[in-house]
């Protein structure tokens, strides 16, 4: 109390000279007011900027498409050798269709791992492993995704086409999942590739949403468990989780917003190819890495129909952080309502 | 559990098996999700450091970056110049608009509406990709003045930077004890006054730290900086001429199959983890050093 009653020097002596005057002056006021609330707004402006401009700067293209924008699965950015329908067709189906399933698949990988830790920063670790854990994940969250996708791309792909191939080895012949795990891509650059280092880029913030939300379960509620006799795990499914599940949806979904939007690491290890296939070893494409990956080479109408594509990203991740942010502000005020 | 002269046994042994190896499983999977998390950060560290520490030398931050893919040799001075060029210009805008922009949301807007619309709207704006920023500016910006400039790579990372400026710098001025205003505005000082000098420089070391990790963050981001800052090969101080960064050279070097390119994606990692993890740490130091004590 008193250190920082210390800190700030200067104020406690001029004002006393000061008394006279206003203060300050009354438009001092009046001006810092109105430049603060501008500095506030400006992120409302920003956000409506985006979607004006980029909608408008895309709007040809994404006129002459129409729906087929989005329904069609052909992406051609040029006809070189005329064997395709005339001209260049942007279908982007196939790219959300990439999108969803790296997506799906780091939220699986993820989700799991990012609510152990979670809990075992909240309820499990020795005071000083928690704090090594916060920085672990602190350092995780650090790491440039490009450094992830350099790892990814030279590391990780030509390392783990084996796996792949042991993997679809030990399922051949059962039904769905010789399709889902079929043959891998020889370069091992593919779904699941850029799944596994997207999954790793959104433990960090499922990871401190979770433990935002494990924080608010009423310390009450953990220790009535503990009395009658609960085991620690115990405690934690009656206890910690009936408390917490809002909020794990709004962390997880928050989680998938971050993996929609992933883009340098995908770009580096998804491996470009414009399909739709059931197989998760096999090359794909996503919505942003194909911005980046044609950015140099585009103009015209095929760089309008990329800056489209960033429109439906930016349409897709502010529904869902918008939802999940709401979920969590719910869960969290109900959480609050019931400590008292 | 009849007789009276003996305590129930509280006890782990008295547990049934089941529980107790359901429990001892459970434990197993939560500090195994922890293991998970590290080995993927110990791997990359490792790897970037293996192969990254052969390739840095003297001509590492002196030389210009060879233009083709395939020979080795050079430098990457101007990736690394470009880095702090775009880097720190990005920083001098986002951080006082988003320390303005705090000041309103703790100081004058608080509970209003168009405060909690601002403060939902920012952490929405935390999760608007990198990308779809970079494309913004590209319309914006580079479309209007007709050419790629590290000015316009630094207004995306701005942009990117403000909504983190701003959670974080509001999350300290809430912890500046009102006291502290209550006790300038007793002395007579106006509103704009007690936030400048009362309020502000008490939460100066929570703020710095948050601009820190915001900068690091964005020193690291590579797609906006793609689609907006154009391609130079030699270093160049001025913002207004296309520049290049290490995130950049990561990236167009790490797809090509020459190893010669590979080496000095390796390399720029290691700088540009070097530059990131100073940022982290310096941000960590100065909030556990100065923190203002919650009560």
């Amino acid at each position: 109390m008193t250190k920082t009653l210390n800190r700030p020097p200067a104020s406690t002596p001029a004002p006393q000279t000061d008394l006279t005057t206003s203060g300050g002056g009354v438009w001092g006021d009046r001006v810092f007011a109105a430049v603060c609330v501008a500095a506030g707004a400006l992120v409302l402006a920003i956000l409506a900027l985006i979607l004006v401009t980029t909608t408008q700067q895309s709007w040809a293209a994404l006129r002459d498409s129409g729906l087929s924008f989005v329904t069609s699965p052909r992406w051609v950015a040029n006809d070189p050798d005329g064997d395709g329908p005339l001209g260049p067709r942007f279908g982007a189906l196939a790219l959300i269709y990439g999108t969803a399933i790296v997506s799906l698949i780091a939220l699986v990988i993820a989700v799991p791992i990012s609510i152990g830790i979670a809990l075992f920063i909240t309820e499990l670790a020795p005071r000083r492993l928690r704090g090594l854990s916060v920085t672990v994940i602190d350092l995780l969250a650090a790491v440039p995704s490009v450094v992830f996708g350099l790892w990814g791309i030279l590391v990780v792909a030509p390392a783990i086409v084996p796996v792949y191939q042991w993997i679809h080895d030990l399922v051949d012949g059962i039904p769905v999942l010789d399709t889902v795990f079929g043959v891998p891509v020889s370069s091992g650059r593919g779904y699941m590739t850029a799944g596994l280092i997207v999954a790793i880029m959104i433990i960090p913030i499922i990871t401190s949403i979770a433990r935002e939300v494990f924080a608010t379960v009423p310390e009450a509620d953990k220790h009535a468990a503990l009395a009658l006799g609960a085991t620690r795990w115990e405690m934690i499914r009656g206890a910690v989780f009936p408390h917490s599940f809002g909020g794990l949806v709004g962390a997880v979904m928050l989680g998938l917003g971050r993996a929609m939007g992933e883009t340098i690491a995908v770009a580096l290890t998804i491996g470009a190819a414009i399909q739709i296939t059931g197989n998760v070893f096999q090359a794909g494409e996503a919505l942003p890495s194909i911005i980046v990956r044609q950015w140099g080479e585009s103009a015209g109408q095929h760089r309008a129909a990329l800056i489209g594509l960033g429109v439906v990203l930016f349409a897709l991740t502010i529904l869902i952080n918008l939802l999940a942010r709401i979920v969590v502000r719910h869960a969290e005020a109900r959480m609050k309502g019931a400590a008292r | 559990m009849t007789t009276t002269d003996r305590a129930p046994d509280l006890t782990r042994r008295s547990l049934g098996t089941g529980r107790r190896v359901r429990n001892g499983l459970a434990t197993g999977a939560i500090a195994l999700a922890l293991l998970l998390a590290v080995i993927p950060l110990g791997l990359v560290v490792y790897y970037v450091i293996a192969k990254g520490a052969g390739v840095i030398d003297g001509a590492w931050f002196t030389e210009d970056i060879v233009n083709r893919a395939r020979r080795a040799g050079g430098g990457m001075q101007p990736a690394i110049v470009g880095t702090l060029v775009v880097t720190g210009a990005a920083a001098l805008m986002a951080i006082p608009l988003g320390v303005l922009g705090a000041i309103y949301l703790n100081e004058y807007g608080k509970q209003r509406p168009l405060a909690r619309i601002v403060r939902t709207m920012a952490d929405v704006m935390t999760g608007v990709p990198s990308i779809v920023m970079g494309l913004f500016i590209y319309v914006t910006v580079v479309l209007v003045t007709k050419s790629q400039s590290g000015f316009a790579a630094a207004l995306a990372l701005a942009c990117l930077m403000l909504p983190v400026v701003i959670r974080s710098a509001e999350e300290i001025l809430r912890l500046v004890p009102d006291e502290l205003r209550q006790a300038s505005a007793a002395l007579g000082a106006r509103r704009w006054r007690t936030t400048l000098t009362v309020v502000l420089p008490a939460a100066l070391s929570g703020i710095t730290s948050g601009s820190m990790l915001a900068i690091a963050r964005a020193a690291g981001e590579t797609a906006p900086v793609v689609v907006t800052a154009g391609l130079t090969f030699s270093s160049t101080w001025s913002l207004f001429k296309p520049n290049t960064t290490l995130s950049m050279q990561i990236f167009s070097n790490a797809s090509q199959p020459f190893a010669p390119a590979q080496d000095r994606a390796w390399g720029a990692a290691l700088t540009l983890v070097a530059i990131v993890l100073t940022f982290t740490v310096l941000a960590r130091l100065i909030s556990s050093r100065f923190a203002i004590k919650e009560r």
